[in-house]
C-alpha cells in the first residue's frame, strides 16, 4: 500500500464525511428555523401541488433565471445539465455491476455533457468579466469556485480524450473505498489532480454558496403556498405571542 | 423643507439599464429618529455604547427567528439575475441598488460573524467587520429599498431582499438607529389611531363635510359611519382616505357602492388606519400591536365583516399576515373572505349585477393601472391565482370604456414600484423617490404617447401621494393619478332602483 493511496483514501472518507454531515447540519438548521409569517412571492400558486410544481419548474428548468436573463440561464442551465449527466455516469466506478441507465447515458456523458460543463462555466466566467454589474458582484470565491469546477471539468475530459488513465484500476480503487477493503490507486498526475479537487468541492460545499441546492427548497417566497386567508399560519415563537396579551 | 437639487432622469423611449455608477446615491439618507420617537416604541433612545456586539447578537437572534433571512444568507451565488430590476438601481445607477450589492451589505457581516469561511479566510468571500463605516452604509442602502420585491421573482432562489432590508431595519432600530419617518409614524398609531395623527374628533368632522359635499353632488344621503355598533362591515382604510387628494375620492367611491349595494357600514376610530409601517421596519412585536386595534375595533362594534380600502402594504399585512397576527376570525361571516378588499367586494357586486354603472361619465379619461408592489407580489384577491391583477381591471373595464394595460414587463408579477414605497415616502429622500419612480415613468409614457392614456388608477395610497408628488418632475400632470373607486364613484348608479 503506497501512501499515495492511503492518502486519497483517507482524503475521500474525510471529504464525503464533511459533505454528508455539513450538508445534514445545514439541513436541519435550515428545517428547524421558523417561517413565522406568510411570504410566497408572485406567482403563488394556491395549492401544496401547485408550489410542488413551482419548485419542480425551478429545479429543472431555472425558471426564475430564465425570466432574469437569457445569458446566464443558457450558460447556467447547460453547465448543471452537463453536471446532472456526468455525475451519473461517473456511478459506474461504484457499481458492481452497473446499473442500466448508468450505461446507457455513457455515451451522451462523454460527447455532450461534459463540454456543455465546460461551455458552460465558460460563459458564466466570461459574464463575471464582461457585465459591469456582474463584475461588481464578484468575490475573490465566485472567481475560485469557477476556476475548480473548470479544473475538475477540463481534468476529466483530458482523460477521456488526451492522456487516457487506467479507468480499471480507478474502479478498484473506488470499490475498495466502498467496500473498506483499500486497493492501490493508479499514480497518474492528472487523475490525482482530478480527485484532488472534487475532494475539495465536497468539502466546501457546506460552507460555501453551493448551498444554493438544498436552500432553494427551503426558500420561504417559494415554497409557501398562496392560502393565508383559508389557513390560519402560526410558528412557535410567534404565537406565544398571542399566549401574554 | 429644502431639497438639495438633482437632475431629474429623462425619460428614454425603451429601457436601457445603466452602466454602474459607483457612489451615485451614498449621499442620500433620511433622517434618524430623535430620542423621543425611538423611546415611544421602546427602542434604544440613541446609538448604544456598545452598538456592535449588541447589532452582531441581534442578528444571530433574526437568523435563528426568520427562515427567510437565514437561507437568504447563504444561497446567493451572485448570478446577478437581480442585477438590473431594481428601480433604484434602473433610476440612480449606483451598484449597491442592485438587489444582491444591497443583500452582500448584510451578507459580508453574516460570514464574518457566523460562518466558518468568513472567520478564517474573511477576504476570500468578501467577509468585513461591523464597522460604523458599515453600519452607516446600512442606513444608507436599506432606505433606498422600498421592500417591492421585484427582485425575488427574478431570483432563482427566490431571494427577497426586502427580507434583508426588514432585517437590517429591525437591526439598526434596535441599536438606536431607526429611521424618523418610520418609527415616528407608528408612534402615532399607537397614540392616535392612525398615521396621520388625527383624533377621532377631527375624523368625525371630516367625514360629515364629506356626508354634505356628497350631498350636493348626488342630492342623496350617502353615509360615512363612525364608530357604528352592530354595523355589518368594518371599514379599515389608510387614513390618507380621510384627507388626502386624490385619496378621498377613493373613500366617496366605497361609500356610494356601500350605499347602492344597501350594506351597513363603519369605519372606527380606534383602528382608523390599514396602514401598518411596522411591516417597513420588520418588527414583528410592532406590525402586531398595530393590527391588534382591527381586532379589538371589529370586536367592539361587532361587525360580520371586515373590509380593507385601497392599500398596497396594507393588503399585503391584511392579507398575508392578519390570520397569523389577529385570527381566527371565527367572530365574523364566514361566507365572505376575511379579510376581503374593496375590490373584491365591488367586483363581487358588479359580477352578480348589484350595482350598474354609467361608463360614459368616464369617457374623458383613458386608463391604465399601476400594479401596486405589495398587492402583487406580497398578496392576491378572489380565490383564484393571480386575482389581484385581474379584479381591479375587470372593475376598471367594467366602469370605464378607455383602458390600456402598460408595457408587460412593467406590470403584474413584474411591476415596478411607485418609487415611494417602504418607508421611503418622505421628503428626505425625494432624490431616491424621483429616480425610483423612472422605470415607471417611462412605462406611463409609452402608453401616454401610444394611446393617449391621461389617467393611471391604482390600489395604494403610497403610490397615489408618491406619484403625485413625483409626476410633475417627469412633466405629467399630477392629477393623473387616482384610485379604482375613484373611477367607480365617477360612473355608479345611485338612487333608488
Amino acid at each position: 500500500m503506497t501512501m499515495l493511496t492511503i492518502f486519497y483514501a483517507l482524503l475521500f472518507y474525510v471529504a464525503t464525511l464533511v459533505f454528508v454531515v455539513g450538508l445534514a447540519l445545514k439541513i436541519r438548521n435550515y428545517s428547524k428555523t421558523p417561517a413565522p409569517l406568510k411570504i410566497p412571492t408572485g406567482p403563488t400558486p394556491k395549492t401544496t401541488a401547485g408550489v410542488a410544481w413551482r419548485l419542480a419548474r425551478e429545479v429543472v428548468f431555472f425558471e426564475s433565471l430564465f425570466k432574469a436573463s437569457k445569458w446566464t440561464w443558457i450558460f447556467g442551465w447547460a453547465f448543471h445539465a452537463g453536471l446532472l449527466v456526468v455525475v451519473l455516469s461517473h456511478l459506474r466506478y461504484f457499481q458492481e455491476p452497473v446499473w442500466l441507465p448508468v450505461v446507457l447515458i455513457q455515451p451522451f456523458s462523454i460527447y455532450v455533457a461534459g463540454f456543455a460543463m465546460v461551455a458552460g462555466l465558460a460563459g458564466l466566467w466570461a459574464r463575471r468579466w464582461l457585465v459591469d454589474r456582474v463584475r461588481y458582484i464578484s468575490t475573490p470565491s465566485d472567481h475560485l469556485h469557477l476556476a475548480l469546477l473548470l479544473a475538475i471539468a477540463l481534468s476529466g475530459l483530458t482523460m477521456r480524450f488526451v492522456l487516457p488513465t487506467d479507468i480499471v484500476a480507478v474502479k478498484v480503487f473506488m470499490l475498495g473505498l466502498l467496500r473498506f477493503d483499500w486497493q492501490p490507486l493508479p499514480a497518474d498526475p492528472i487523475l490525482l489532480v482530478h480527485l484532488a479537487l472534487v475532494a475539495l468541492l465536497m468539502m466546501i460545499f457546506p460552507i460555501s454558496k453551493l448551498l444554493h441546492a438544498p436552500a432553494l427548497f427551503f426558500s420561504p417566497s417559494l415554497n409557501q403556498a398562496d392560502n393565508a386567508r383559508e389557513t390560519r399560519h402560526i410558528s412557535a415563537w410567534a404565537s406565544a405571542l398571542d399566549k401574554h396579551s | 423643507m429644502a431639497i438639495a437639487p438633482f437632475v431629474t432622469p429623462t425619460l428614454k423611449s425603451y429601457p436601457v439599464i445603466p452602466l454602474i455608477k459607483v457612489g451615485a446615491t451614498s449621499h442620500l439618507k433620511p433622517f434618524v429618529a430623535a430620542a423621543p420617537i425611538q423611546k415611544a416604541l421602546g427602542f434604544a433612545e440613541e446609538l448604544v455604547e456598545d452598538w456592535q456586539p449588541k447589532a452582531i447578537a441581534k442578528m444571530g437572534d433574526l437568523l435563528g427567528k426568520y427562515r427567510s433571512l437565514q437561507v437568504y444568507m447563504d444561497a446567493c451565488v451572485h448570478c446577478g439575475a437581480c442585477s438590473d430590476k431594481c428601480h433604484y438601481f434602473l433610476g440612480t445607477a449606483d451598484p449597491k441598488n442592485m438587489p444582491v450589492a444591497r443583500q452582500d451589505l448584510m451578507r459580508k457581516i453574516y460570514r464574518r460573524y457566523f460562518t466558518w469561511a468568513g472567520k478564517i479566510f474573511p477576504w476570500l468571500v468578501g467577509a468585513v467587520d461591523l464597522t460604523r463605516e458599515v453600519l452607516d452604509e446600512w442606513y444608507t442602502y436599506f432606505h433606498q429599498c422600498s421592500e417591492c420585491r421585484r427582485c425575488s421573482v427574478f431570483c432563482p432562489y427566490g431571494i427577497d431582499t426586502a427580507e434583508v432590508t426588514m432585517a437590517a431595519r429591525e437591526i439598526m432600530g434596535s441599536i438606536g438607529m431607526g429611521q424618523k419617518y418610520s418609527n415616528e409614524i407608528i408612534g402615532k398609531v399607537h397614540r392616535i389611531g392612525n398615521n396621520l395623527g388625527i383624533p377621532g374628533p377631527a375624523l368625525e368632522n371630516t367625514l360629515e363635510g364629506l356626508e354634505e359635499d356628497t350631498k350636493e353632488e348626488t342630492g342623496l344621503d350617502i353615509k360615512f359611519p363612525l364608530d357604528v355598533k352592530g354595523a355589518t362591515v368594518l371599514l379599515i382604510t389608510p387614513s390618507a382616505d380621510f384627507f388626502s387628494e386624490p385619496h378621498v375620492e377613493s373613500l366617496i367611491g366605497y361609500a356610494k357602492v356601500f350605499h347602492a349595494a344597501g350594506i351597513s357600514w363603519t369605519l372606527s376610530s380606534h383602528a382608523s388606519e390599514a396602514g401598518n409601517f411596522g411591516l417597513f421596519i420588520g418588527n414583528y412585536e410592532q406590525m402586531r400591536n398595530i393590527t391588534m386595534r382591527v381586532k379589538e375595533a371589529a370586536l367592539e362594534l361587532g361587525v360580520k365583516r371586515i373590509v380593507v380600502g385601497e392599500c398596497g402594504h396594507a393588503w399585503r399585512v391584511a392579507y398575508s399576515y392578519w390570520n397569523t397576527l389577529i385570527g381566527p376570525f371565527d367572530y365574523l361571516d364566514q361566507r365572505y373572505p376575511v379579510p376581503q378588499h374593496i375590490c373584491e367586494l365591488t367586483d363581487d357586486l358588479i359580477q352578480r349585477g348589484a350595482i350598474s354603472f354609467d361608463k360614459e361619465a368616464n369617457d374623458k379619461r383613458i386608463i391604465t393601472f399601476h400594479d401596486s408592489c405589495n398587492v402583487a407580489r406580497g398578496a392576491s384577491m378572489g380565490n383564484m391565482v393571480g386575482g389581484q391583477f385581474i379584479i381591479p381591471r375587470r372593475i376598471i373595464t367594467s366602469v370605464a370604456n378607455h383602458f390600456h394595460d402598460m408595457s408587460p414587463e412593467t406590470v403584474r408579477t413584474s411591476t415596478f414600484c411607485c418609487g415611494g414605497g417602504g418607508g421611503l415616502l418622505t421628503d428626505d429622500l425625494m432624490e431616491v423617490r424621483v429616480k425610483g419612480a423612472l422605470p415607471r415613468m417611462e412605462a406611463l409614457k409609452q402608453v401616454t404617447d401610444d394611446h393617449g392614456v391621461n389617467f393611471m388608477a391604482a390600489i395604494c395610497a403610497i403610490c397615489k401621494a408618491q406619484f403625485t408628488k413625483v409626476l410633475p418632475y417627469y412633466g405629467f400632470d399630477m392629477n393623473m393619478i387616482g384610485g379604482v373607486h375613484q373611477l367607480v364613484s365617477k360612473a355608479i348608479r345611485l338612487g333608488d332602483k
